[in-house]
């Protein structure tokens, strides 16, 4: 586990408990959280606390019609465990929510995704040349976990990080909208302006923040984006 | 300060009528002759205006001094004929403070309705009869003293019927309209402010009252929209521009020249019938109207059956003002019945039936110091305590501490007590309020409000040494001024029982140790979680504890975790909170949480949705207050710089709101360092 939250709410319906959970295979530029990228840097918790501290909430999380967000890092990489936390919650009658790149989506079996009410998709891309770009990885299996979560109807966020210079080209957005649209089980699309709040995690590691200059993405260049979304008839926000 | 008159002792009838813009007031009425001509009320304590008066270059009357150093003799010099000498000790190392020995207690809310409800000849009348019923009592002491407090009401409430004359009313008969109604009600708080400087002047829960008036003409169609909303605009103009001779001393604790004008809004009634009223909304909009002000204070009875419409708009209000607080109604209608009204911040009590005996607060973080070591300040070096044997070795042991600090708070809340039944047999022998108790029952129920400061600090201190390694730091004299802490350990805030149970152990021992010594009157033992903007004083007056908290630095306000440390989200910082028993601190339980707009891209109606959400959660747990603010930092960082450009920020802090740029710059950096939150709104 790497941290904690509580009471955001952008992490899925209501108001939540965010878990980050440590490891990523991916090494997206825009990061915000580079320090859940390796495994080993976050601390071992036994399953047991974590439900036990998580019981604590239940009550307040039931009230406020939110529940339990699993983020990270990347929670596929240890499915096990994740899976362990979200059943749990599901017997505190919590809503669930898992934050995912999609990267790892084979190993969310169906039985796993059984215990997930929701799934915030992180895309990132269509064109497989961005999507390495930003994360040097391959963006097929996020696309084939994609299809699949809409064959089973699972309901989806999907999320699109919009950075200026990298994320921003008309045709890749083109061609996310166009591939999510059909799908009735993807109840919104959120575009994610880039900002600079994970800057000082960066430097904090010794890293080398690739997007040290790159702006905020500008309220006009949100605008055409969302507009970009709403034209193939996604609900974008 | 504009203008203070330094001859004329106030009362009801020592001056003349007053207006500020005679020919547009719809609702009338100064504390003296003049808008902010401030006046002295010395029956409180001489010295309190000696040192106001000394502040602005001013003298008294020669006469007056005479008078009340000579021939009558005040509150505060009787109190200090009957202190002991531990109980000086004790207010001079500050481990009590604030105690109401030396000015007006305050906290005791008439009924102000009952003048424009029945007229003041009625409740003559009625007063009259009650006095006849115990003329046929045998005179024990409390009889007598009941006699002759009821001969004081029946002269203030005749006082009163000449007070408003001046202004041209007769308020013998009861009001007729929704004028009067307004105009009755706030002359019964108009005479309480001429006659009492108290720590927090109270208006009650007038707006609901006074709907029934307004609707009545309205439907009447004596009065439209406009002329109701103009009549609350101008009753709250005159409970904002209230204005009492303190010192800078006072001022500076407070943060400004607090009187906790506080009028609840809101609420259920016994039968499931909301209280809310279209007069509930027009109080709100005054906000809008004048402006966000901290008076009066304006406080939202929360309950989850309240019409959503109204909980929307106090959300609204909030992220647009940051001008209110909210008390759980679910929690008290079941003690206090359906009209009860909250005094100063927190404290509720049954409006007319009910007063409080109010008592400040002892510092617990520094009464665990005194356990270690032994009765002696951490700062002086001086035996305040009883010299009780101290904590030996190199490293804390929680049961010795915990043993150690057990007898140190049974000492505490007894030397507390003790002083607290000076303050107020002395309070209401020589500084009655005649007319305020003239708006009560005759037979009242007394609380008396003890409180603690503090509590986050000790609760941390206390889980370092249970769950992290503390070793004590002794200077040459063998006392223990520093402490080295190694190791992890839980702290307050974060929704964790290990820590969050050691708090609401501390608040249900003191609690109990309290009620263990007889009071005054018989008053019920009440106790709050409340420092107002006093925690950076305490702080100031507190060394080094075990919890990392260095000398001097400020405690966190009320019952709120230390800055900071509530770091998992406001969610967990609340929920520790709301764990704090209420049974156990019916005076109150005073949380603060600031949040600050984030990302809004679900929507606005959303984000109100959640927030109502948010509250009715926080409330359900047991949450008893909340102060909500909705604030950027960098504002409040912009505003130190430039004051000019806010004249009207308005931020709340520990139960009452103050205007930011009057802070003291010690406390606008306290304010800065606090946690805030990332909300949606």
């Amino acid at each position: 586990m790497h941290s904690y939250e509580t009471g955001s709410h952008l992490d899925g319906p209501g108001i939540r408990v965010t878990l980050f959970l440590s490891g990523c295979p991916l090494r997206c530029q825009y990061c915000h959280n580079p320090d859940t990228w390796r495994l080993k840097d976050g601390m071992r918790v036994p399953l047991e606390r974590i439900v036990g501290r998580l019981a604590h909430f239940a009550p307040a999380l039931r009230s406020l019609k939110g529940g339990l967000t699993l983020s990270g890092g990347e929670p596929l990489v240890q499915p096990a465990f994740s899976r362990r936390i979200f059943a749990a919650a599901k017997e505190f009658g919590l809503h669930t929510a898992l934050d995912t790149s999609g990267f790892l989506g084979d190993r969310a079996t169906d039985e796993y995704l059984q215990s997930v009410d929701l799934v915030l998709l992180d895309i990132k891309s269509w064109d497989p040349e961005t999507y390495r770009r930003v994360t040097k990885q391959d963006v097929a299996p996020t696309l084939r976990f994609a299809e699949r979560l809409a064959a089973m109807g699972k309901p989806v966020w999907l999320r699109y990080v919009l950075v200026p210079g990298l994320t921003d080209e008309p045709a890749n957005v083109e061609g996310v909208a166009k591939f999510v649209a059909p799908m009735k089980n993807v109840e919104w699309v959120e575009v994610l302006p880039f900002h600079q709040l994970g800057a000082f995690k960066w430097k904090a590691l010794g890293l080398d923040y690739p997007l040290a200059e790159t702006p905020p993405a500008s309220p006009e260049l949100l605008a055409r984006v969302l507009g970009q979304f709403r034209d193939a008839g996604c609900n974008a926000r | 300060m504009l203008d203070v008159d330094v001859a004329n002792p106030s009362s009801l009838t020592s001056h003349g009528p007053g207006y500020i813009d005679r020919d547009n007031e719809v609702v009338v009425g100064l504390q003296t002759d003049k808008p902010f001509r401030r006046a002295m009320m010395p029956t409180g304590g001489w010295n309190m205006i000696e040192s106001g008066l000394k502040a602005i270059g001013r003298e008294p009357d020669p006469a007056v001094r005479e008078t009340f150093t000579k021939y009558r003799k005040t509150h505060n010099a009787a109190v200090f004929d009957q202190y002991t000498p531990e109980i000086r000790a004790c207010r001079r190392s500050s481990i009590i403070t604030g105690l109401p020995d030396a000015y007006g207690r305050g906290r005791i809310i008439g009924d102000y309705r009952r003048v424009a409800l029945y007229g003041v000849d009625r409740l003559i009348e009625a007063k009259k009869a009650e006095r006849a019923e115990i003329d046929a009592r045998w005179p024990s002491e409390d009889v007598m003293r009941l006699r002759e407090e009821m001969a004081d009401q029946l002269r203030a409430l005749a006082d009163l019927k000449t007070m408003a004359a001046s202004y041209g009313f007769d308020v013998g008969k009861p009001a007729a309209n929704a004028r009067e109604a307004v105009q009755w009600t706030y002359f019964g708080y108009l005479g309480a402010i001429k006659e009492m400087n108290g720590a927090a002047m109270s208006v009650g829960r007038v707006s609901t009252f006074l709907d029934i008036y307004i609707e009545r003409d309205i439907a009447e169609k004596a009065l439209d929209e406009a002329e109701a909303q103009e009549l609350i605009d101008q009753l709250v103009i005159k409970l904002r521009i209230v204005r009492f001779l303190r010192t800078p001393e006072y001022d500076a604790l407070f943060s400004g020249d607090p009187y906790w004008a506080t009028e609840c809004i809101g609420g259920m009634a016994l039968d499931g019938r909301t209280l809310v009223t279209r007069s509930s909304f027009r109080m709100l909009q005054t906000l809008t109207n004048l402006g966000p002000a901290p008076e009066p204070n304006l406080t939202v009875l929360w309950s989850k059956n309240l019409p959503e419409a109204f909980k929307r708009q106090c959300i609204i209000v909030s992220r647009d003002t940051s001008s209110l607080q909210y008390e759980n109604d679910d929690l008290m209608l079941p003690k206090f019945g359906d009209d009860y009204g909250i005094a100063c911040c927190v404290s509720a009590m049954r409006i007319g039936k009910q007063m409080q005996y109010f008592g400040a607060r002892v510092n617990l973080a520094k009464c665990l110091l005194y356990a270690i070591n032994g009765g002696r300040d951490e700062m002086s070096g001086d035996q305040v305590g009883p010299a009780y044997r101290p904590v030996t070795g190199d490293v804390l042991d929680y049961e010795d501490v915990m043993a150690k600090f057990d007898d140190m708070m049974q000492w505490l809340a007894r030397t507390y007590v003790h002083a607290m039944n000076c303050i107020h047999y002395s309070h209401d022998r020589y500084n009655y309020e005649r007319l305020m108790m003239a708006l009560h029952d005759r037979d009242v129920v007394r609380t008396m409000a003890f409180g603690i400061a503090g509590l986050s600090v000790a609760a941390d201190s206390l889980s370092a040494i249970k769950h992290a390694k503390v070793k004590p730091v002794r200077d040459e004299n063998g006392l223990v001024v520093d402490y080295q802490t190694t190791g992890d350990f839980p702290v307050f805030g974060n929704n964790d029982p290990r820590v969050d149970d050691i708090a609401v152990d501390l608040v249900k021992r003191f609690m109990d140790y309290l009620r263990r010594h007889p009071t005054y009157r018989d008053a019920i033992h009440t106790q709050s979680v409340l420092t107002i903007t006093s925690n950076v004083v305490y702080g100031k007056g507190t060394g080094n504890t075990p919890d990392g908290r260095r000398k001097g630095e400020p405690f966190a306000p009320g019952a709120n975790p230390m800055h900071g440390r509530d770091s998992h989200g406001w969610l967990a910082s609340c929920l520790s909170v709301a764990r704090l028993p209420y049974d156990e601190a019916q005076d109150g339980i005073s949380y603060t949480l600031s949040v600050v707009p984030a990302d809004n891209r679900q929507g606005e109606a959303a984000a109100i949705t959640r927030a109502t959400a948010a509250l009715d959660t926080y409330f359900g747990q047991g949450g008893f207050h909340l102060n909500f603010n909705v604030l950027n930092r960098d504002t409040l960082l912009d505003a130190m710089e430039n004051p000019d450009k806010y004249p009207q920020l308005t931020i709340r802090v520990s139960g009452y709101a103050v205007n930011f740029i009057r802070l003291t710059c010690e406390q606008q950096l306290d304010v800065v360092s606090r946690s805030f939150f990332h909300w949606q709104i």
